[in-house]
């Protein structure tokens, strides 16, 4: 029942979408379920239109949360039930590799927008050399597109790419808060392990110390953080962080083993102003 | 220009100006500012500031940051202990560091005199502890004398500092109106021997109006506006001078008197007052972080007072209400100047809602023995009005509410007994005061004093205390003796307790404090007053007074007075009078280094006054001059804000005409 009135708005909307492609960026219909969202980029092969979503229009390093549709290019509808995985690839002069990810699932209460993450832990000064691959499944059929994408630089360290004690690389990327307040804020952070170029599976059950400083105002620092622990239910790490005033902050952090063996950073002591492995935040 | 306006459009006259009434012996607790004219002993400037006239008195110390703005303590309390306001007005300073207490926004020409009550004597217009200051308008005058006018110009030497003022009144027999402005400048003022201390200028000018009409036999209708403007104002005990302090202070007044009735006189007021504090370190060459810190204070309110008469009953009623909405915000520019901007809330919008109820009965048991008790009861509510302040604040208080209500209350009773040549009284008292805004909600408010950071506590209990005060004097021929003392045991004393796991905001402070409730703490002072009377006009007084301070923590609270003395030899006749007067301080023994107190040495500085008056006609001429600190001496008292000093020697002249 749904569906007999949300078709034909959304067919009528993508109408005049298409006839009107000037109007591409700027134009939404009122009840667009990407209303809010900045397209990012457009992937088609024959088939089909893959188009991508998120808050800025824009893909950068660190934790992306994208929202997508698959536009069926015969009858330009939405496709509303199909499985789908990607495959994020950075191209290097000597190798490539890949970063972690969550592969697109289909959000609950929404027809056609299916969401899911990806970390980029890097890229080229001028946004190149990623790309992205998607295989996806609709009615037992298998389709494949993919294409470059670019990826700009955070001005901030958001995400941290390091190889710890243990001889094994590690993906640290800070998901929320994402418009952080003065007061409490639930810091969510991914930890990932490089078991290979192309496989980053997430961490469990490690401890990440917090202690968030501002270096421009003599390494102060706020009370009531915790650390950051794993919660299985997401399979993020939580934690609360508390910032006393906007700027900009170091959250200092030390991830640790199941065994509390140190595997990256330090403590902030009078004589060691930083630890090796934090994140930026600016607000 | 707008003195010049005023007295092109208003050409009236005001003749409460600037004189002061302090008799030590009979240790009057009001500061009569009064007709111009040359009192009896401590000759003064007639262009004095508040300040200066308030430090006369002998409970009262001001705390000086710098050379405007001071302070007051009464009985070793600072303001969040006391219950300072303008002829009843409610008004709080929008400065989170005490840099603009609301003594520096009005000036002596606004003001009839000044009342001081001791602790819970001074529950009329408010709740306190240590008790309250009331700095009184002027009443309008149906006396019909017309137009009269005065002109005042005050020089001194150190600090070059200049005064000017004019006054206009106008009085009908139905209509009265009043207009006058004062203007003062000082540049840096030199400590003795010539040291110059930095960041001690100031800039202020203030003018007001009053106006007053008579409805009837018994009713009349008052207005009155206060505008006061300073700029360019330096805090040398400070990292951070004041750009801008400017308050608008408004009221309409209703009052009702009928000598014959049952009901004797009935004062109602409305009032509004608005102050904007601008902190600023634009002048200062080399500080850690450049910052801004703006505040802001907005009070609404009223009051009926009533007062009857019946037989040996003397019975005073007063209702009133407040709102207050204190904001201030504190905004850090980084070294690095690609960082954002740093932002805070240190004063998160706090509404005040006060509500409450006096009364006080004074009863004639009989010719020579009255027994007087008041109460008061009230409820105060306070909301944190930014959502953005209540989430700062619930990183210490993570289940804070915006809203917390408090009950309060206070009574007195007090015995006098008076015959012709001696008077005795005691008093007890009881009362509760609530957290000041800084003291419940501040966010990070550096203090220089003791180095430490302070964050508010909403959760702290009401300071209560338990008083005791007792006053005797007694006269024999030409030779007066007094002594007053006072007792104050202090429960759920309010102040700053380090938190070592909390990390300082400010570059280089020592760390951070909460604001705690001291189990008790307990203040004692005792002043012994003479004087003696050679001939009527040759005369010698003096006052000795030591205090006491401690906290149940076994250290001594911190801006508590030492031993302190005033002598004065005066010489007075209607036309001159001369007074050479020596004052200090012993050696400050009990200095709380627990609170950030060092020891204060002691100190005596010698002061000559002089006066003259000069009748032109119906005109009238007064001279006031004379010779501050004469030996020049460098020192600083144990209320100078990191030691600053005082000003060394200065030699002053103020004159002014009064034209009928």
């Amino acid at each position: 029942m749904k569906l007999k009135y949300i078709l034909p708005i959304l067919f009528l909307a993508l109408a005049t979408v298409a006839c009107s492609s000037d109007e591409n960026d700027d134009y939404t219909p009122p009840t667009s379920e990407v209303d809010g969202l900045q397209l990012i980029q457009e992937l088609s092969n024959d088939t089909h239109t893959i188009e991508l979503y998120n808050q800025s229009g824009l893909f950068y390093t660190g934790y992306n949360n994208i929202s997508l549709r698959i536009k069926n290019r015969s009858n330009n509808e939405y496709v509303e039930d199909a499985s789908i995985t990607w495959m994020p690839m950075m191209q290097m002069p000597t190798m490539q590799h890949s970063c972690p990810k969550t592969n697109p699932e289909k959000v609950t209460g929404k027809n056609t927008i299916y969401q899911g993450a990806i970390v980029y832990q890097m890229t080229n000064t001028d946004g190149s050399g990623w790309s992205l691959m998607f295989d996806y499944t609709i009615d037992g059929v298998d389709y494949v597109v993919s294409d470059t994408i670019t990826v700009m630089q955070n001005d901030n360290q958001n995400v941290s790419s390091f190889m710890g004690t243990d001889s094994s690389r590690y993906v640290v990327a800070i998901i929320e808060p994402e418009n952080p307040i003065i007061g409490n804020n639930d810091l969510v952070v991914g930890v990932y392990k490089m078991e290979n170029m192309m496989s980053f599976p997430v961490v469990e059950n490690y401890i990440l110390t917090l202690d968030p400083r501002m270096p421009g105002m003599g390494n102060h620092t706020s009370p009531n953080n915790t650390n950051l622990t794993f919660n299985a239910a997401d399979n993020k790490y939580h934690a609360n962080l508390s910032l006393t005033m906007t700027g900009y902050w170091v959250l200092n952090l030390k991830l640790m083993n199941v065994d509390d063996e140190v595997i990256k950073g330090e403590d902030v002591t009078d004589g060691n102003e930083q630890s090796s492995l934090y994140l930026e935040l600016e607000f | 220009m707008v003195l010049s306006v005023l007295y092109t459009t208003l050409s009236f006259g005001q003749d409460t100006l600037p004189s002061m009434e302090k008799d030590t012996t009979q240790l009057d607790e009001v500061i009569l500012i009064t007709q111009r004219k040359l009192s009896n002993y401590r000759q003064e400037k007639t262009l004095s500031s508040i300040d200066d006239y308030l430090e006369k008195s002998n409970r009262i110390t001001m705390i000086k940051r710098g050379n405007y703005a001071w302070e007051p303590t009464l009985s070793n309390m600072t303001s969040e202990r006391l219950n300072v306001t303008i002829d009843g007005m409610q008004i709080f300073g929008a400065c989170t560091d005490k840099m603009d207490p609301i003594t520096s926004y009005v000036d002596v020409s606004n003001l009839k005199k000044v009342t001081i009550a001791s602790g819970q004597e001074g529950t009329e217009n408010g709740h306190c502890v240590g008790g309250a200051i009331d700095l009184q308008l002027p009443e309008s005058k149906y006396y019909d004398f017309g137009l009269k006018s005065s002109v005042d110009v005050g020089y001194e030497t150190n600090g070059n500092y200049r005064t000017a003022g004019l006054d206009v009144e106008y009085s009908g027999n139905t209509f009265y109106l009043n207009a006058d402005g004062i203007f003062r400048k000082s540049d840096n003022y030199g400590a003795g021997n010539n040291q110059e201390v930095l960041y001690s200028q100031f800039q202020k000018y203030n003018i007001s109006l009053q106006g007053g009409y008579k409805l009837s036999e018994n009713h009349q209708l008052d207005a009155n506006v206060i505008y006061d403007k300073a700029t360019d104002v330096g805090y040398p005990a400070l990292p951070m001078d004041v750009s801008l302090a400017e308050a608008l202070i408004t009221s309409v007044t209703h009052s009702f008197e009928n000598d014959s009735a049952f009901i004797k006189s009935w004062e109602s007021k409305l009032y509004f007052n608005t102050i904007t504090h601008i902190m600023d370190d634009s002048q200062r060459p080399d500080v850690p972080i450049r910052m801004d810190m703006p505040g802001w204070s907005d009070t609404y309110g009223f009051y009926s007072k009533v007062k009857i008469e019946a037989n040996k009953h003397s019975l005073l009623f007063n209702l009133n209400g407040f709102y207050n909405r204190s904001l201030a915000e504190m905004t850090m520019y980084p070294n690095d100047s690609n960082q954002p901007l740093m932002f805070m809330y240190t004063w998160p919008d706090i509404r005040t809602l006060y509500s409450g109820m006096y009364a006080k009965d004074a009863y004639a048991i009989s010719e020579n023995a009255t027994v007087s008790a008041n109460v008061r009861l009230g409820v105060q509510n306070n909301t944190i009005g930014n959502e953005v302040g209540l989430e700062s604040l619930q990183i210490f208080y993570p289940d804070l509410t915006d809203s917390k209500n408090r009950f309060l209350m206070g009574f007195a009773a007090d015995y006098l007994y008076k015959k012709p040549n001696y008077d005795i009284s005691f008093g007890v008292g009881y009362g509760e005061r609530a957290p000041s805004v800084s003291e419940g909600y501040g966010f990070f408010l550096f203090n220089s004093f003791d180095n430490f950071d302070y964050i508010g506590n909403p959760y702290l209990s009401n300071e209560k205390s338990f008083q005791a005060n007792i006053k005797a004097n007694y006269s024999i021929y030409d030779f007066k003796i007094g002594i007053e003392s006072s007792y104050f045991y202090i429960m759920d004393y309010i102040i700053g307790g380090i938190d070592p796991t909390l990390s300082a905001m400010t570059i280089g402070a020592s760390g951070v404090k909460v604001y705690t409730g001291l189990d008790h703490a307990s203040i004692f002072d005792v002043y012994l007053n003479t004087s003696y009377n050679f001939t009527e006009k040759f005369s010698v007084n003096g006052t000795v007074g030591y205090n006491y301070g401690q906290g149940s923590n076994n250290e001594p609270l911190p801006i508590i007075k030492p031993f302190s003395y005033v002598a004065e030899v005066a010489y007075a006749t209607s036309k001159f009078n001369a007074a050479l007067q020596l004052e200090g301080n012993a050696n400050q023994s009990r200095f709380s280094s627990f609170y950030g107190e060092d020891e204060t040495p002691a100190y005596g500085v010698l002061n000559l006054n002089l006066g003259n008056v000069v009748n032109l006609k119906n005109n009238k001429l007064v001279f006031k001059y004379g010779v501050e600190n004469i030996l020049d001496s460098f020192y600083s008292t144990y209320a100078d804000w990191n030691n600053i000093p005082r000003q060394g020697r200065n030699f002053y002249i103020n004159a002014s005409f009064i034209i009928r």
